[in-house]
């Protein structure tokens, strides 16, 4: 079939599906679904530069959404007088310092080599002198924390606009991804994998028990949004207000990443990406242009991921369920056609749509089971039916996984072979 | 009736083809040597034959069987043995489990056969539980040769199997090349040193551009002064 | 009795403290890492994948004990050990056959049509979910027991003078478990023509083909072998705490870490990796201040103790497997015992 011919058809389907859902389930509830769709959208774009476009395997996404979420609550959350008013700044700036100071006299040592120093000797220094500013600014952090936590409860915000924590999450998002990416991007896919599954895990496990930092499992609320909330507006106008943002964004997202992949860089990207071997004979420095690339998508899963957290109001660092929403994107990415931005904003509509219709659907089907069980065969369904049924739906990810791989690599938009004479 | 015959043999790996029609021949117990310059398919050839890519046209009949595309573990019990001309040792494991992997097709005691091997190669027996990886170039071979012979091959393929070698070795490779032959073993291998490898062969092929060029016995082709001229003389020209 | 002076200048109770927290501990669950470990670095030495479902795959062999423990409850109290310990074979043999039905359906058809390496990474976590969602569905999301009511929980006590060394009858039976997998592991590869095969195809997958090992009955063997041993590793650690169908994200990280520290494809460096990494956790969230306090009046008065002088505090556990698997990247990506880095 013809490529845009399909698109369209595709689209058509899905436009057909949505309108059905808010003539079912009611407006408020459909733009609901909408904004949220379009915030996994804006993450599907992030991992199509990295997964379709450089081939890199990043499956620590949640790591990078819950640290840009937790930097859009520390730069746009009202600030908290009682925080500001006691101790806790005084002691935090100390411990700020002292890591300052350590730090700078850990680098200094890490190349006291040039003035003479035995290697041997060196590291020992360097380990010793970590070692040292690790324990001293945790013996000074612990206490401010606690004192914190007594009196403030949590350092809280800084009261400034919403779109700014959005871009500082995705810059803080984009570090991180650039720190990970100095490690990781010389190595084979497995360990790549292997060490963003690491560092997403460390993030949450930071975000959940720095409760001075975060409030912790206590959870923040309610999130500031960047239009008039609901209960100014009412649910639809809000959320479509809401929707408008996020709609702009993936506009201009996917201008941008359209000129740049049809540009001499995107050309380079691609020859990278086919041909590792000879792109790197070509003299292309193959591991820089590989960190621009994870910089870059990390940075757009950053402002995606604080876009959607700030859509739903709460700062629950628990609630970043590492693997099932990561592979939810990846489900979006690799069904809508990687390497292609419009297939991952397709497949992240499509699927997400789907994610949220399966919800009803499992408890349906699974009453029903139960009703059944117990009428034909006396079966005492367990308390925990809901909860269970859920779990179909991780089930469905790694299968719709496995069946697209194995009879669909391309995706359902596959990915345009660009031509050169 | 032959021990190999290759017929016409078309193939190469996805689309393009390498071989363009490569015939083969060679009767029991005799040494077979393809030369030929870079990419003439050489090693295809080989790699053809033992089922290593698709042969597309043509047809491969060793010992009356017709073997065309055969897998290579099949092979291996039709009584072929090949030799890579790169990577042919498991180099974590001992010298002697390297033999003993050759015979894995056998379900028979095979220890004489081991015996038989050091006998041909008499540096591996001191050498038996060192990993292999750890020997000498020249000594690898010769475990990648003690390898392939652990199921007493009619036919043995060796790529290149002074490839890398001081001139040293390349005598002592060959000299043992001989033995096996004189002991009842084919040979059918590529060579790059061309002049030696033709001066123990009863049957050389030239191949270029992956069709026969020249066939005959191997002092035929070193007289021919044709062959001479374009494949023996100035290697430089197809360096 | 100058020995006597001795231990009674040594803090027997901390340092009794010490052997029980860390190297106990370490022990349990280096040997439980350890026997996950062997698993994924004999996959990724044979087929060339990192395989992310190995956790759920250890829950799984756990759950079949569980199984196995409704039908047959009575049959530890007839041996005197703990039924799903005697059942535990039986577990390892129906998980090693799940293991190469779930190669059959889902990982061979991607191996013959010859798909890259990270595809094959990507369809081991579409399984890993999968596995996940039906262990929770048909087994809920809560704790469960493997012990049975007739079962019970032997605790032995060795007094060292003040304190006890604890251990218990499970800690003593994945001791035992490990040392005997380990030792028969060992003769499979060394001694046995399959063994060797499968140290031949990790060595050199092409030149075993021409040497005629049939590579499907290599790879079949590596997921008996690998079930068996993730059902051992499920089933003690289950015995030892609880069953949690969560195990599989908490545990696949130090796995990883074990099986590269051991360098990949070795299965000695994985079992070595294990108790690396084992021991690493316990020392790192090990409370020092304890074995300082005794040293109280030799230390110069202006050294205070604090009350709490860890490496890690215990919320951050996942950190070590972490900078371990980082730092032998980045310093060492061969691994401690060498193993291959590319292919």
């Amino acid at each position: 079939m013809n490529p845009s011919l399909r698109e369209a058809g595709l689209f058509a389907g899905l436009i057909l599906l949505v309108a059905g859902i808010f003539a079912w389930l009611g407006a408020a509830y459909g733009v609901r679904m909408l904004v949220e769709a379009s915030c996994y959208a804006i993450i599907a774009l992030g991992l199509t530069i990295q997964w379709g476009y450089a081939g890199l395997f990043n499956v620590g996404l949640m790591g990078f959404v819950a640290i840009a979420a937790f930097t859009t609550v520390l730069i746009s959350y009202p600030v908290n007088d009682v925080f500001w008013s006691g101790d806790g700044p005084w002691m935090l700036g100390q411990a700020a310092l002292t890591l300052a100071i350590g730090v700078a006299i850990t680098l200094l040592l890490s190349r006291s080599t040039r003035i003479g120093v035995p290697k041997g000797l060196r590291t020992a220094l360097t380990l010793v002198a970590a070692a040292i500013t690790y324990l001293a600014v945790q013996g000074q952090l612990d206490p401010a924390a606690t004192l914190i936590e007594r009196e403030a409860g949590f350092i809280g915000g800084f009261g400034l606009p919403v779109w700014m924590g959005w871009a500082a999450g995705g810059v803080v998002a984009g570090l991180l991804g650039w720190a990970m990416g100095r490690i990781t991007l010389g190595l084979r896919a497995d360990y790549m994998a292997i060490a963003t599954l690491g560092i997403a895990e460390i993030v949450k496990a930071f975000l959940k028990n720095a409760d001075w930092l975060t409030r912790g499992t206590l959870t923040v609320s309610p999130l500031p949004w960047p239009v008039p909330t609901p209960q100014e507006l009412g649910f639809v106008a809000s959320r479509s207000a809401y929707l408008a943002v996020t709609a702009v964004m993936i506009v201009v997202l996917y201008v941008l990443l359209e000129r740049a992949w049809h540009s001499p860089w995107g050309r380079m990207m691609r020859a990278i990406r086919d041909n590792e071997v000879s792109a790197a004979a070509m003299g292309k420095d193959i591991n820089r242009r590989r960190l621009e690339m994870f910089v870059v998508g990390n940075f757009i899963i950053g402002l995606g991921g604080a876009a959607l957290i700030t859509f739903t109001t709460i700062f629950d660092p628990s609630s970043f369920a590492p693997l099932n929403h990561t592979f939810l994107i990846w489900v979006m990415v690799i069904l809508g056609g990687a390497g292609n931005n419009l297939g991952a904003i397709f497949g992240a509509l499509l699927v997400y749509v789907i994610w949220i219709m399966s919800e009803p659907v499992a408890i349906f089907l699974f009453t029903n089971a139960e009703q059944l069980g117990e009428r034909l065969f006396g079966w005492e369904a367990p308390a925990d039916l809901y909860t269970r049924a859920l779990q179909m739906r991780v089930f469905v990810i790694g299968l719709t996984i496995t069946l697209v791989l194995r009879f669909a690599p391309k995706g359902l938009l596959p990915e345009k072979v660009v031509k050169y004479d | 009736m032959p021990l190999l015959e290759m017929t016409n043999i078309h193939g190469g790996y996805g689309g393009a083809n390498i071989l363009n029609g490569v015939s083969i021949a060679i009767e029991a117990n005799q040494i077979g040597v393809i030369v030929g310059p870079n990419g003439a398919g050489k090693s295809t050839t080989l790699k053809a034959l033992f089922g290593l890519l698709t042969v597309s046209e043509g047809s491969i009949v060793f010992d009356g069987k017709t073997v065309t595309n055969m897998a290579p573990e099949k092979l291996v019990l039709q009584g072929l043995s090949y030799v890579p001309q790169e990577f042919n040792v498991f180099p974590t494991m001992s010298v002697e489990e390297n033999l003993e992997m050759g015979a894995y097709v056998r379900r028979d005691s095979f220890r004489h056969l081991i015996d038989q091997v050091y006998d041909y190669f008499p540096p591996l027996k001191d050498k038996r539980r060192q990993p292999a990886g750890e020997l000498s170039g020249g000594q690898r071979q010769m475990v990648a040769i003690g390898r392939a012979l652990m199921t007493e091959p009619r036919l043995l393929l060796l790529d290149e199997p002074t490839a890398g070698l001081s001139p040293r070795y390349m005598g002592e490779i060959f000299d043992r090349i001989i033995a096996v032959n004189k002991a009842g073993v084919g040979i059918l291998m590529v060579e790059q040193n061309a002049r030696q490898a033709l001066a123990l062969a009863h049957r050389g092929f030239v191949l270029a551009g992956g069709q026969n060029r020249f066939t005959g016995t191997g002092a035929e082709l070193l007289a021919d002064p044709e062959v001479a001229k374009s494949f023996l003389g100035g290697g430089a020209d197809h360096a | 009795m100058p020995e006597a002076g001795l231990l009674a200048i040594l803090p027997m109770n901390e340092l009794v403290f010490f052997l029980n927290k860390v190297v106990i501990a370490g022990l349990i669950i280096g040997s439980v890492y350890a026997l996950g470990a062997v698993g994924v670095t004999l996959i990724f030495g044979i087929l060339r994948f990192a395989h992310f479902p190995h956790g759920d795959m250890m829950t799984a062999g756990a759950f079949v004990a569980l199984v196995l423990l409704w039908m047959f409850p009575g049959v530890g109290a007839a041996v005197g050990l703990p039924t799903a310990f005697v059942l535990m074979p039986i577990a390892m043999a129906v998980t090693a056959l799940l293991a190469v039905g779930l190669d059959r359906m889902f990982y061979r058809p991607m191996r013959k049509s010859g798909v890259k390496p990270v595809v094959m990474v990507m369809t081991s976590i579409g399984v890993m979910l999968m596995m996940q969602g039906l262990l929770r569905l048909f087994a809920g999301t809560g704790t469960r027991q493997l012990y049975a009511d007739t079962d019970d929980k032997d605790i032995y006590r060795i007094p060292l003078g003040g304190r006890d060394l604890v251990i218990t009858e499970p800690q003593l039976m994945l001791f035992a478990t490990t040392i005997v997998a380990v030792v028969a592991l060992h003769m499979f590869l060394t001694r046995s023509r399959m063994g060797k095969a499968m140290r031949a195809v990790s060595d050199n997958p092409d030149l075993a083909r021409v040497s005629g090992i049939s590579i499907d009955h290599v790879v079949r063997t590596t997921w008996l072998i690998a079930g068996a041993l993730a059902a051992a590793g499920g089933t003690l650690l289950a015995l030892d705490v609880t069953l949690k169908p969560d195990l599989s994200y908490n545990i696949i990280l130090p796995i990883f870490a074990a099986a590269i520290v051991g360098g990949v494809g070795q299965p000695y460096g994985a079992i070595a990796g294990g108790l690396l990494v084992g021991f690493s956790e316990t020392l790192a969230v090990f409370n020092w201040s304890v074995l300082l306090r005794p040293m109280r009046p030799y230390l110069p008065e202006f050294i205070e103790i604090p009350a709490k002088l860890a490496f890690v505090p215990t919320e951050y556990k996942i950190v070590v497997p972490f900078f371990i698997l980082i730092a032998v990247l980045i310093w060492r990506p061969t691994g401690l015992f060498k193993g291959r880095v590319n292919n």
